[in-house]
C-alpha cells in the first residue's frame, strides 16, 4: 500500500516538474537560435524568472466564460486535455526491475488510447467557445486526430510484434541494439505522428494564430488557458518517453544499465525534447492539405511498411 | 504482480488525483482571482467588432470521408495488439506471416482505392 501511494506521489511530481522543465528550456533555446531578447531579460541571468512571472500572470487572470459558450464544456475541457497525459506516465518505466509506477500488461495499447482522449479536451474546447474561429480549429484538432492516430498505432504495434509483448517493461527488456535500424522507420513514423496529435509546431495548424487567433484556444485566459499550455508540455514529455522506451531501448545503454537506467531514460527523453523544440524553431507551419497529405501519402504506407519488414525479420530470426 | 482489478484500482486512484490537481488549482485559483464580469466582456471575440450572424457557423466538413477511412482502418489496428503477441510464437510462423500479408494487402488496397477515387486530396 505505502509503495503504491509513494509511487502515485512520484508519478504526480514527474507530472508538475517535468512539463515546466520542458516550458523553461523552449523559452532559452528559442530565444538562443532565434535571437529573442524577450525571455532573456526577466530576472537578469538568462531570464530565469519569465517563467515565474509566467505563471503568477495566469494565477491572477479573471476568469472569463464568454455568455454564448457552452458553460460545463468550456470549463472542463482544459482538465481533460492535461488529466490524460497524467495516466500515461504511470505505465512508462523509467529503469529496469520494479522501476515502473504500473506494470500495465496492455501497456502500449492503454498509452495509445488515453493519449487519444487528450485531444479530445481540445475538441471540447473548439465547439463550447461558440467562437468561429474556436470552431475551426476544433474542427482542425479532429481532422488531424484522426489522420495522424492510424500510423502511430501501426509503428507502435510494429515494436509489439518485435518484442512479443504489450507491457512497456517487457519491451524494453527485450530490447536489442540492432532494433534501432530494424525499426527506424517506425520510429520516425511514430514520432512526426506524435507531434501532430500534440499539435506542435509544423502541424500547428489548428492555433495558427495569423489565420484563427489561437483555434480552440481563443476564448481562454487565465488559468484554464495556462492549463491547456501545461497539457501541451506534458504531451512534450509522454511523447518523447514513449518514442525512448518502445524505439531507443528506454533504459538501455552502452553501459551501466542496471545501476543508472533511470538515467539513460531521461537523458533519451531530454534529447528527443529538445528536438521538439528544434523542429519548431526549424520548420514553416504545414498547409492543412499538406498536413492530410503527408499523414495519408507518406506515413500510413511507410509504417505498413515498417509492419511487413518487422514481420518478416521477425519469423525469419525466430 | 498485482491482480488485474488490482492494478485498474491504482489507476482509478491515479485519475482522482488528476482530477484533485486540476480542481484544486482552479478553486485556490478562486481567491486569486478578480471576478467583474460586464456585458462587454462575455461577448464572444470576433477581432474587436461584434459578432456577425450564428456563432456556430454551418460550414462544410472537407475531412469526413477521411474520418470513414479513420473508422475502417482503427477498427482493422485495434485487432493487430493481440495478434501482434503471439504470431512469431512456436508453432505459427509461416502461416501467421501470410495471414498479415493478406492483412496488409487488405489495408494497402483501400488506401489505393481511396487515392484513385481522388477522396484523399484535400478539395
Amino acid at each position: 500500500m505505502l509503495e503504491i501511494v509513494v509511487k502515485l506521489a512520484l508519478v504526480a511530481a514527474a507530472f508538475a516538474v517535468l512539463p515546466l522543465l520542458v516550458g523553461q528550456a523552449e523559452h532559452k533555446v528559442m530565444a538562443h537560435m532565434q535571437g529573442r531578447l524577450g525571455p532573456m531579460y526577466a530576472g537578469r541571468f538568462h531570464g530565469w524568472a519569465q517563467l515565474v512571472a509566467d505563471g503568477v500572470k495566469f494565477a491572477q487572470k479573471e476568469d472569463v466564460v464568454p455568455r454564448a459558450a457552452d458553460r460545463w464544456i468550456f470549463k472542463l475541457a482544459p482538465g481533460v486535455a492535461l488529466v490524460p497525459y497524467l495516466l500515461v506516465l504511470i505505465v512508462i518505466p523509467v529503469g529496469p526491475g520494479g522501476q515502473v509506477a504500473l506494470d500495465l500488461g496492455i501497456g502500449v495499447f492503454f498509452a495509445l488510447a488515453v493519449m487519444g482522449v487528450g485531444v479530445i479536451g481540445a475538441i471540447m474546447a473548439g465547439w463550447a467557445s461558440a467562437n468561429k474561429y474556436s470552431l475551426l480549429g476544433g474542427m482542425r484538432v479532429a481532422a488531424q486526430l484522426m489522420s495522424y492516430e492510424l500510423p502511430m498505432v501501426f509503428a507502435a504495434s510494429s515494436v509489439a510484434m518485435a518484442a512479443g509483448t504489450l507491457s512497456m517493461q517487457g519491451i524494453v527488456g527485450e530490447w536489442r541494439w540492432w532494433w534501432l535500424p530494424w525499426q527506424a522507420v517506425g520510429a520516425v513514423v511514430f514520432f512526426v505522428a506524435g507531434l501532430a496529435e500534440l499539435r506542435r509546431p509544423p502541424f500547428d495548424m489548428p492555433v495558427a494564430d495569423s489565420e484563427i487567433i489561437f483555434g480552440p484556444y481563443t476564448e481562454y485566459g487565465g488559468l484554464r488557458f495556462a492549463l491547456f499550455l501545461l497539457a501541451e508540455y506534458a504531451g512534450i514529455i509522454v511523447l518523447c518517453a514513449l518514442t525512448a522506451v518502445l524505439f531507443l531501448g528506454g533504459w538501455k545503454g552502452p553501459f551501466l544499465n542496471t545501476e543508472l537506467g533511470w538515467l539513460w531514460t531521461g537523458l533519451k527523453v531530454g534529447v528527443l525534447s529538445f528536438l521538439v523544440i528544434w523542429l519548431r524553431v526549424s520548420y514553416p507551419r504545414m498547409r492543412e492539405d499538406q498536413l492530410q497529405k503527408l499523414a495519408w501519402a507518406w506515413l500510413v504506407p511507410l509504417s505498413l511498411a515498417q509492419l511487413a519488414l518487422t514481420g518478416v525479420v521477425k519469423v525469419a530470426t525466430a | 504482480m498485482r491482480t488485474y482489478f488490482e492494478s485498474y484500482a491504482v489507476l482509478g486512484a491515479l485519475l482522482l488525483v488528476g482530477g484533485g490537481i486540476v480542481a484544486g488549482g482552479l478553486a485556490a485559483n478562486r481567491l486569486l482571482r478578480p471576478n467583474r464580469p460586464t456585458a462587454e466582456k462575455l461577448t464572444t471575440y470576433e477581432c474587436g467588432v461584434d459578432p456577425v450572424g450564428e456563432n456556430w457557423a454551418h460550414s462544410y466538413v472537407r475531412y469526413y470521408v477521411f474520418s470513414y477511412l479513420y473508422v475502417v482502418f482503427a477498427v482493422d489496428a485495434v485487432f493487430l495488439f493481440p495478434w501482434a503477441t503471439v504470431f512469431s510464437a512456436p508453432g505459427y510462423g509461416m502461416t501467421t506471416l501470410g495471414e498479415m500479408f493478406v492483412f496488409l494487402g487488405f489495408l494497402a488496397a483501400g488506401l489505393l482505392y481511396a487515392g484513385k477515387k481522388g477522396v484523399l486530396s484535400w478539395v
